[in-house]
């Protein structure tokens, strides 16, 4: 894992004491909550419904068991025992208070944590795909590109004032589990040939009001020149982005305002200014950063570990949890293993102190102290030996993170929405909960296979609705909650955009809509052809047809 | 005119509160001081932005209340939320604590 260096810890230190005196003088009177307002928001601290929000940033989604265990403090000891992670890879306390802030802000820089880059038209926390340093089919360990990117940008001082908020996603693998296509900029490590890393640079993907999926502009950017490359994409939205209006401001509509060809022309006209300066890493630079996520220490192991085949023919509840939630390691002998945070019934994302401690005790026994944040709202176990895995769901179990339905339809993004964002339309999260209720029966979930659920609870689409196989977006209908309902959305390699279907439909109604849904998938689908495939082989109509047949 | 109440979030810890008679505030909308005609209305939110500016409160404003029921609920969905709490944690926010 990335350790701080001298330079990283003052920082960090010193926005601790900025911001220790900014809420004194707010207290004291001495700023307006006009004036007080952007500077609490450059710290993670949103005025929500209830009451203050802390987004506390996890850079591409990785965290030691140690850093776990201190948002298991603060959950406990200023909040009121729990925190949601979200879809940013981050996590949010929902309860902290003004006056604890700086305390709370002093206790993360002690595991070298802080919100930096979590709010503000500046570019926000890298994301990445959570298997990073693991997957079976990775190219290159995307968090040092990530990492990279991160010094980069923390505290740029040309880049803290966009026309908007900027987000970059990064993954390593041909698969893409960090919805890169749906970044204001999305990079995938490839490698050529000869062997030599380069990145397709993607840009001008985003959701909210208008979703749009990033187009290449780049097919293969040599790995050195990453920085002057992103730094020119980045000149050229601060110039050209439109700061008059903020729905049109995020770098999406200026790609698709100017047209991809002359958008690159732009941005090589002003890389070829920077492309040889000072702008890109020196490569001494980027192999001391690529040494902080060198491997663990990997014992050598046989492939297939016999224990591990023998408790799945024994244990059934056991082979069913390993066929969802783990998935393959490029390391012989070790498995990666996802933490369900969706329970029967339960709050997506939501994550109590003691299951936090839970984590942190089992990644410090069986996963060399590392965790990760999925943007799908669950946690991950990157380097378990396939030897231990039975012990690993059993302690998961014991504190109910076990539930096998990793990619199954109770597998819910939900935003907040109204139970606790000022911004909603309506609520995001009892939803999320009646479908898993309603698809209890794991058989059935089994059964029906792969299904994305995304629900928003407007249309800033924090939920990610546009690009969930069955999306919800919450709508004010006279002040009644309703939902309307996208199909086909894809945030993979294939990304693509869902389709509205058809009129909203009540709250009431959601949960029986959703289930006409995978019984019309059920009726249509050939012999093991996932609801996506069905649905881009079929179209709407049906879907239609079966929902508002009945209406 | 719909009966009204001021609400607001407190400045130290956050949490939603409703101005009192006395330009006082309280966790409890049942406390708060309602006001039926648009003057009453202006005089209570000129107090409220007062009491922004002596950094009791942030963000004040009137919302529409409904006490036909003996009940005061707000009339929006979005307040009556933050009048209770989440509505998937009965066991916290003022529903759990008042
Ligand atoms: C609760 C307080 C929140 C507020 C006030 C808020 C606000 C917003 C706004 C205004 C946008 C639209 C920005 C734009 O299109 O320019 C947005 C987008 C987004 N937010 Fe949030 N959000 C909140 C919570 C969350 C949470 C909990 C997550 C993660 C689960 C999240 C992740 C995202 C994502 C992924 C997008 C859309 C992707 C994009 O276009 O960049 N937000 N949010
Ligand atoms: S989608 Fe809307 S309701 Fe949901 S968290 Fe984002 S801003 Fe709030």
């Amino acid at each position: 894992m990335y350790l701080y260096d001298a330079i990283d810890q003052s920082l960090v230190d010193q926005r601790v004491e900025q911001f220790h005196d900014q809420v004194r003088r707010r207290m004291a009177g001495e700023l307006t909550e006009e004036q007080f307002k952007p500077l609490r928001l450059m710290n993670g601290l949103y005025l929500q419904l209830h009451a203050y929000m802390l987004r506390v940033a996890i850079p591409y989604g990785t965290m030691s068991s140690h850093q776990m265990r201190k948002l298991a403090h603060i959950a406990r000891r200023y909040d009121k025992g729990y925190g949601h992670f979200t879809t940013r890879q981050n996590l949010q306390f929902n309860w902290p208070k003004l006056e604890e802030m700086p305390d709370i802000l002093a206790e993360l820089a002690e595991v070298q944590m802080h919100a930096l880059q979590t709010s503000g038209n500046c570019i926000r926390n890298v994301t990445a795909d959570q298997y990073a340093g693991a997957a079976a089919d990775e190219v290159a360990d995307p968090r040092i590109t990530a990492e990279v990117v991160r010094q980069w940008s923390t505290l740029h001082p040309e880049f803290s004032f966009l026309p908007r908020k900027f987000k970059i996603a990064v993954t390593g693998s041909p698969r893409d589990r960090a919805a890169a296509r749906v970044h204001d900029i999305g990079l995938i490590i490839k490698s050529d040939e000869a062997g030599a890393m380069g990145y397709q640079v993607i840009v001008g993907g985003g959701l909210g009001r208008t979703p749009m999926i990033g187009v290449t502009v780049h097919d293969f950017l040599p790995k050195r020149h990453l920085l002057s490359y992103i730094e020119a994409i980045l000149r050229v939205y601060n110039q050209a982005g439109r700061r008059d209006n903020m729905y049109k401001a995020r770098i999406k509509i200026l790609v698709h305002a100017l047209g991809a060809e002359e958008f690159i022309r732009r941005v090589n006209a002003e890389w070829e200014a920077i492309r040889d300066s000072a702008v890109d890493l020196p490569a001494g630079e980027h192999d001391r950063i690529a040494a902080f996520f060198a491997p663990p220490r990997f014992e050598p192991l046989a492939k297939h570990d016999a224990l591990f085949a023998r408790y799945r023919l024994e244990d059934r509840e056991f082979a069913q949890w390993a066929r969802t939630n783990v998935a393959p390691h490029k390391q012989p002998g070790y498995d990666i293993a996802n933490i369900s945070l969706k329970p029967e019934g339960g709050i997506p994302g939501d994550a109590t102190a003691e299951q936090m401690n839970a984590v942190a005790a089992i990644a410090e026994r069986f996963s060399f102290s590392e965790i990760r944040v999925t943007h799908e709202q669950n946690l991950v176990l990157p380097h378990v030996r396939q030897a231990d895995l039975y012990d690993v769901w059993q302690t998961l179990r014991s504190h109910d993170l076990a539930t096998p339905n990793l990619g199954l339809i109770s597998d819910i993004i939900a935003c907040p929405g109204m139970d606790y964002c000022s911004l909603a339309n309506a609520r995001s999260i009892p939803l999320a909960q009646d479908i898993s209720k309603r698809f209890a029966d794991l058989k059935q979930q089994h059964d029906i296979g792969e299904l994305k659920v995304k629900i928003s609870g407007c249309i800033n689409a924090c939920g990610h609705h546009h690009v969930g196989h069955i999306g919800l977006l919450g709508v004010d209908r006279k002040g009644e909650e309703y939902y309307q309902i996208t199909l086909g959305g894809s945030a993979d390699e294939n990304t693509s955009l869902g389709e509205i279907i058809g009129p909203a439909v009540s709250y009431d109604n959601v949960v029986d809509a959703i289930e006409t849904i995978t019984t019309t998938y059920v009726g249509l689908r050939t012999d093991g052809e996932s609801f996506l495939d069905t649905y881009r082989r079929v179209g709407k109509e049906p879907f239609k047809e079966t929902l508002y047949a009945a209406h | 005119m719909a009966t009204q109440v001021i609400s607001a979030n407190r400045l130290g810890d956050g949490l939603v509160v409703y101005m009192t008679d006395g330009s006082g505030w309280s966790e409890r909308i049942a406390d708060a001081h309602a006001v039926t005609d648009k003057e009453a209305g202006e005089a209570a939110m000129a107090a409220a932005r007062a009491a922004e500016v002596a950094r009791l409160v942030v963000e004040p404003y009137l919302i529409d209340i409904d006490e036909s029921g003996g009940e005061r609920r707000p009339t929006r969905y979005r307040e009556l939320i933050r009048a209770k709490g989440p509505t998937v944690r009965p066991d916290i926010g003022k529903q759990a604590e008042l």
